[in-house]
């Protein structure tokens, strides 16, 4: 499912950094690499939410999940896994 | 009494406590004077000397906080810069103090490719996590070559630095005194221009005193704050925390408030300071699941905080104290209003702080009534001596005062006080914009929009909005017939602004309205923006 990692870096490309193209690793933290900030993490969530049909509990909303493509393409997909799970149950 | 012996006097009596904690490393305060005292030593080998100013380009972590006492301890002048400064502000920061030393991350530095020609005075760079230079592998004899030769490169590593004078952990002799500068605080200035704030050993030291007076600040804190040490209010949590003995746990941001909350919980903290932004994201925030009880106090400074805010929050953590505060980097703090205060006077930001005065004078300089409006002054020690190398915006903010020699703080901010001696904030005297807690300078901003081929004017305003306090709004005119698109003109000023200056929104428009003398009329415009909040 490498797609999640190219479209989330182009989500970020367009929203966050104005369409500039900005070389960083999949493991590289939004933060300290001043790509995403924490306004910017506010849309991130609401576009998870939206785009991927995942609800995100507060308590999910950690560094861990949501600060590198990595983290966040992991998260999506344990989130998604845990939907599907839900619903054949 | 200097600045550093608040570190030196604390590693004496109380080695072993925890002083600072970032992510998952700490340190105690016997070790952060050690590596402070060998990052000293290091500093003065490459040349650094008395009042020279040492630039510490970094974010919330260890290592600022070590490199700041480690510059002080050379006899130095430390300035901390945001980490989410562009290279031309950097460059513009660096030639405006003409700063001897930088220490800064190495990806960082290596980004900036051009920065060292640009940049004349510089004579060293300290970078932290240059590959390679894990200090284990370096042998004594290696490190006795690489010191020959490290003199004449321009960069060199801090681990390589601290590594180097590994067996020096007294501090360097001193011979600065508390009359020098100890830091210089880079502030947004209605010219468009940033401006070093000088503040001198005395100022600050003064100026801590009396905060930690009254927030009764013990070694029983334990302080977590998000603010970035560049920041005033940031950097005196730090220095506050280190002269009582307590815990300062250091966070990047608040950008993940749920992480910053478990590491309440998780480190017992006492006290949090904020700004009115974070409010806002706490009080839609579910706490619940997080024990708070040990917080005993929470503080807000940098815009005042909405009265509806402070009632949400008195019902959501009853048990904790509200502190709301004034102050300018000017003079570090202003004012308080006593925890009892809030709920009988939410809008006010309380009376002077001990060893202060504050007092409000119309424009002939003469004191005002209780009730009439005015320009708040600032008598007292941790009033700064300036502002660097730009005597006329320093002759505008300090002037005499009562005592022959003296200079007050005249702080362009309008006040009023009640019959009972309480201070309100009323407005700024320029259009400075407050968002997130930060000043921004409209001019600055619309500097940058100007340096975008398509546009002709700009206009920058702040809009009213309850979660950043101001928002950046932007109006433009276009010199031609290309359009650009709004990302395109954001695009072009995150290249150029740090991030709490991009502006929120780009509008636009045909003309924009002028007053009789062919002026921007900014007033009308404000108008405009917020009725068109308040109809929508």
């Amino acid at each position: 499912m490498s797609d999640i990692s190219t479209s989330l870096r182009e989500f970020i490309k367009e929203n966050f950094l104005y369409g500039a193209e900005q070389a960083y690793s999949d493991d590289d933290s939004f933060m300290e690499n001043g790509i995403v900030d924490s306004t910017g993490v506010l849309e991130l969530i609401m576009h998870l939410e939206t785009s991927y049909g995942i609800s995100i509990e507060d308590t999910e909303l950690v560094p861990e999940n949501l600060d590198s493509i990595s983290n966040l393409k992991r998260f999506i997909e344990s989130k998604s896994k845990s939907a599907t799970i839900a619903e054949t149950a | 009494m200097q600045l550093q012996s608040f570190l030196e006097e604390s590693a004496r009596t109380h080695p072993d406590k925890t002083a600072i904690v970032c992510g998952n490393r700490s340190l105690t305060y016997e070790a952060l004077e050690q590596a402070a005292n060998r990052l000293a030593h290091g500093l003065i080998a490459r040349g650094v000397q008395r009042g020279d100013r040492v630039a510490i380009y970094m974010d919330n972590c260890i290592e600022t906080v070590v490199s700041m006492f480690a510059v002080l301890k050379a006899d130095a002048v430390f300035l901390i810069i945001n980490a989410s400064t562009k290279e031309e502000k950097l460059a513009y920061i660096l030639n405006n103090c003409r700063a001897q030393a930088l220490i800064a991350p190495a990806k960082q530095w290596n980004r900036m490719e051009n920065l060292s020609d640009r940049t004349p005075h510089l004579k060293t760079v300290v970078v932290k996590g240059m590959p390679g230079s894990a200090v284990e592998s370096i042998s004594d004899v290696a490190l006795e070559v690489e010191s020959r030769n490290d003199v004449d490169s321009l960069v060199i590593s801090y681990d390589r630095l601290i590594a180097q004078n590994a067996d020096r952990d007294d501090p360097p002799p001193q011979s600065a005194i508390d009359l020098d500068l100890a830091s210089l605080i880079y502030t947004s200035g209605s010219t468009g221009e940033p401006k070093g704030v000088m503040l001198t050993h005395r100022n600050m030291t003064a100026a801590a005193a009396s905060v930690i007076e009254y927030l009764q600040i013990s070694e029983d804190d334990v302080t977590l704050s998000v603010l970035p040490l560049a920041f005033g209010y940031g950097l005196y949590q730090v220095l506050m925390g280190i002269r009582q003995r307590a815990t300062v746990v250091l966070e990047r941001s608040f950008a993940f408030p749920h992480a910053v909350l478990k590491r309440m919980v998780e480190h017992q903290a006492t006290c949090f300071p904020m700004v009115p932004t974070i409010a806002a994201i706490l009080l839609q925030t579910d706490v619940s699941p997080y024990d708070l009880s040990s917080l005993r106090q929470i503080t807000n400074a940098g815009a005042a905080l909405p009265v509806d805010h402070v009632r949400q929050f008195r019902e959501l953590l009853p048990w904790v104290d509200l502190v709301s505060m004034y102050g300018q980097t000017e003079c570090k703090r202003v004012c308080y209003l006593e925890p009892e205060q809030i709920d009988v006077r939410p809008d006010s930001v309380g009376k002077a702080m001990p060893n202060t005065e504050a007092y409000i004078v119309d424009e002939t300089g003469n004191r005002v009534k209780p009730g009439q409006i005015g320009e708040l002054v600032v008598r007292g020690a941790n009033v700064m001596q300036g502002y660097w190398e730009l005597p006329e915006a320093t002759e505008r903010s300090l002037r005499p005062g009562p005592v022959p020699g003296e200079r007050v703080l005249h702080t362009g901010d309008l006040f009023r006080m009640d019959d009972q001696g309480y201070l309100y904030f009323v407005s700024r005297r320029d259009d400075i914009i407050k968002s997130r807690g930060e000043k921004v300078s409209p001019r600055e901003v619309e500097n940058a929009l100007c340096e975008h081929p398509a546009i002709a004017e700009a206009v920058v305003i702040g809009r009213p909005d309850e979660m950043l306090g101001e928002a950046i709004q932007a109006i433009v005119t276009l010199s031609g017939d290309k359009r650009p698109a709004e990302k395109e003109i954001l695009r072009h000023c995150a290249t150029r602004l740090e991030d709490f200056m991009i502006p929120h929104a780009v509008d636009i428009i045909d003309e924009l309205p002028k007053t009789g003398n062919g002026k921007v009329d900014k007033k009308k415009l404000k108008e405009q923006y917020r009725g068109e909040v308040a109809s929508g």
